[in-house]
């Protein structure tokens, strides 16, 4: 692993948003939408009687952490798809660049990308509805961790696909992280699956950071089985991602799809 | 074409180094049923230019692929200045580069900027030093700051071959370097090829349908038909060999025979 290697192709993408005034606003525009929504329709909520007690809490809590899964997930497989898009692909490829480093340097950028998105939406999700997300406290900083390797996770099997595939499959750019959505438990307990699908969503890591979040907020202390679970999750989804990744690589090279996976 | 030197010139002759830049041994690649290359082996020495020709679909960028290590051969060895390139990937490409003309680079950057990440990636000492030494050898410095995406395809070409030159490569590989160029243009390519190898002793190996071209630039020519070398040798040599006047005549008429 060379870190000029990674730098460099840092540097490549800081350049493309640099510039591009449709790419710097897709790092706000949807954060912001989805926080406008969401803050409004809780407050619309809370309004009938019997309202869930700290439904903003629950829900823009809930929404900034999906969010910072959902980038991080989007910094690895755009930054791959931008260099299909451009052709440049079989450039990196042929130079000492090596498939580790490559994808080191998609999560640096995630980290940029999420970093920038996190500060709007913490911001708007204060001034608009003064929903302080800083109040999860301590817990945060292992619930985002989780968040985003879960996000990486998604970004690297995605990135496989589209590599294995090509551009036929980049919905999956998209779409992936949102199966992953109805099972995570972000906007509702766990408890509200029926037996069999409740069992299988222990199995998702970000179910224990959502219901990890919602302990918090409640002022059930620090969840520390949850946060366990989520890391061993995590350990092992990370695991398998880039063993998948590394094999379809493999797979990749021996069928000279790299020449062909812009097309 | 006036800098082309002709086959067995004796000055550049004097500048190949014993040691081959690369060693293919009876390299063999096959997808499920299609034998797309078969036991292919040729060296190409330090300051030779080699044209890989053929027909369509005879093989030339499948062994271009297998040499830079994005398509694994089936069986045969792949070695660059007496290294296995298997075991030696990353120190092998930082001393080679490749261009073609189905390749691109980024748009939404300027060529100046493009360059400069390529330098980084091949970790050039003084990136900005290395981008300018380029952009003048390549006379691109008129282009330095314009967007790629704003570059006609000449120019276009011209850069790539700039990002193939940032790390001073001792291998040169180029699919097609000139296709889709005007003659100028073309004249141009391979005037700075030719500099290449008189300056730097790079080694490259080239492809092109171009037949005039392969044979003003290059030493010698490997003929590829059905992902075999059929004839091999000094361009006007192996013409004349098969009693055919020019290397475009002998091409015809093999790769007619070919498709039957």
């Amino acid at each position: 692993m060379k870190l000029h290697r990674v730098l460099a192709l840092v540097l490549r993408h800081l350049y493309l948003y640099k510039r591009s005034l449709a790419r710097f606003m897709e790092v706000f525009y949807f954060p912001l939408l989805d926080i406008l929504l969401w803050g409004f329709l809780t407050i619309y909520l809370q309004r009938f009687p019997g309202a869930v007690p700290g439904a903003v809490s629950f829900l823009l809590g809930a929404l900034i952490l999906w969010d910072i899964l959902y980038r991080s997930q989007q910094g690895i497989s755009l930054s791959f798809l931008e260099e299909v898009w451009s052709r440049n692909l079989l450039n990196l490829f042929v130079s000492p660049l090596t498939a580790g480093e490559f994808l080191a340097a998609t999560m640096v950028l995630s980290l940029i990308k999420l970093g920038l998105t996190a500060v709007v939406t913490i911001a708007l999700a204060w001034a608009l509805y003064g929903y302080n997300f800083f109040l999860i406290g301590l817990a945060l900083v292992p619930f985002v961790a989780n968040l985003i390797v879960l996000g990486w996770s998604i970004g690297i099997v995605t990135t496989a696909i589209i590599l294995r595939f090509g551009q036929k499959a980049e919905v999956m750019a998209w779409g992936l992280a949102f199966l992953f959505q109805p099972f995570s438990a972000v906007f509702y307990p766990v408890s509200v699956f029926p037996p069999g699908v409740r069992e299988a969503a222990w199995f998702v890591p970000a179910s224990h950071v959502f219901e990890g979040m919602r302990s918090v907020i409640a002022g059930g202390g620090f969840p520390l089985a949850h946060l366990a679970w989520a890391g061993g999750l995590n350990a092992v989804y990370l695991m398998l991602a880039l063993a998948w990744f590394y094999s379809t690589f493999r797979v990749v090279r021996e069928r000279g799809l790299l020449l062909r996976v812009g097309e | 074409m006036g800098e082309s030197k002709t086959p067995g010139d004796s000055g550049v002759i004097s500048t190949l180094s014993a040691s081959p830049a690369i060693e293919v041994r009876d390299l063999a690649k096959s997808y499920r049923n299609i034998e797309a290359v078969r036991g292919v082996s040729f060296d190409v020495r330090r300051g030779e230019i080699v044209g890989l020709l053929g027909p369509n679909g005879a093989g030339k960028t499948t062994i271009l692929q297998t040499l830079l290590g994005t398509l694994t051969p089936t069986s045969g060895q792949v070695r660059f200045f007496g290294l296995d390139f298997a075991g030696n990937r990353e120190s092998i490409l930082a001393r080679v580069n490749f261009s073609s003309t189905y390749v691109s680079l980024p748009y939404s950057l300027t060529v100046r900027e493009n360059l400069g990440i390529f330098a980084r990636l091949y970790g050039a000492a003084e990136p900005g030093k290395r981008v300018q030494d380029v952009l003048d050898r390549l006379d691109l410095a008129d282009l330095a700051e314009r967007y790629t995406s704003h570059l006609s395809s000449g120019q276009m070409t011209r850069v790539c071959l700039a990002k193939a030159l940032i790390n001073d490569p001792e291998v040169l590989l180029l699919d097609e370097p000139t296709a889709s160029l005007d003659p100028d243009m073309a004249d141009r390519v391979r005037k700075t090829l030719v500099g290449l190898r008189r300056d730097r002793n790079t080694a490259i190996l080239v492809t092109s349908h171009n037949m005039r071209e392969i044979e003003a630039l290059c030493d010698r020519v490997l003929f590829l038909q059905a992902g075999r070398i059929v004839m091999e040798g000094p361009p006007r040599e192996i013409a004349a060999r098969f009693g055919d006047a020019d290397l475009e005549t002998l091409f015809l008429r093999v790769a007619r025979e070919g498709r039957g």
